[in-house]
């Protein structure tokens, strides 16, 4: 069942972005950091996690999911740390996300023989 | 081409005002298919989520990982897919038909950078790559940094523990 909801859930976080890009009119990169945006807030109002729960990689997939790491690591270690927390625990959950798609793609740029 | 300008004989390209180009050329601009758009969108979207799901599902069951802990892997992998797909230039194809459909998942976000890096490889590693790979995916990080920092000094501030 989770797998459906996956799709829907997944399906219309894009429709939200396809609707800001041709209907408001936004570039992709405005596109991109309004849904970022958006989901820290969610998460600020704890309102994201449920619907990771609910959709699983449909919420956990789309960018909205990264402002929600962004956020979610930033209060776990506000909680553990205190205030300093708040700075050194904003990359704690999205650690492997960036660093990811930082070396895959430096390596493909020193594989792959660039075209045109 | 020339019946389009019948109305007015006068309107020469040379003569006209950058308003009155704006005015005709937006007439002539072909409404933009919104909701072609939007289901491709969510066809494109979902089936990323989905695939992200059954990825997930697969590290939940072969490794024994709780959810939380296969979140990470499963992010990897999509990225590694979307870099290898971008890397033969075929993430590209993708993203003309379906637009936010596979630029809102986080393997628009690894296809962005990648694609930096290829464009900029050229101008050499540190300069090209090294500089480039943040072109796009940059502001992303930034907001999201910014914002994320805002919601926990607010918590912060309120007294309110994280979770």
């Amino acid at each position: 069942m989770q797998f459906l909801w996956a799709f829907i859930i997944g399906g219309l976080i894009c429709v939200i972005g396809q609707i800001m890009m041709d209907v408001i009119k936004l570039t992709p990169a405005h596109t991109m950091s309004t849904l970022v945006v958006a989901g820290a807030i969610a998460d600020g109002f704890g309102l994201y996690e449920p619907l990771v729960k609910f959709a699983g990689a449909g919420a956990s997939v789309p960018i909205t999911s990264f402002g929600n790491s962004l956020v979610h690591g930033a209060l776990t270690e506000l909680e553990r740390d205190g205030w300093i927390g708040v700075v050194t625990g904003i990359f704690e959950v999205t650690s492997a996300g960036i660093s990811s798609a930082i070396i895959f793609s430096f390596l493909a740029a020193l594989l792959v023989r660039p075209k045109g | 081409m020339s019946g389009s300008n019948n109305q007015k004989p006068k309107s020469d390209i040379s003569t006209m005002s950058s308003a009155e180009y704006q005015a005709i050329a937006k007439k002539h601009e072909p409404p933009r298919a919104v909701f072609k758009n939007c289901i491709r969108a969510f066809l494109v979207g979902g089936l990323i989520c989905l695939i992200g799901q059954c990825i997930q599902r697969f590290f939940m069951t072969v490794f024994d990982m709780s959810t939380k802990e296969a979140s990470n892997p499963t992010v990897a992998v999509l990225i590694i897919i979307s870099v290898i797909l971008t890397s033969f230039g075929v993430y590209d194809k993708i993203a003309q038909w379906a637009g936010a459909g596979s630029a809102v998942p986080v393997t628009g976000f690894a296809n962005s950078m990648c694609s930096a890096a290829l464009e900029h490889r050229a101008e050499g590693l540190v300069l090209g790559v090294g500089a480039s790979m943040f072109k796009l995916a940059g502001s992303v990080i930034v907001f999201g940094t910014v914002a994320a920092f805002i919601i926990g000094i607010i918590y912060a501030v309120l007294g309110i523990g994280g979770r």
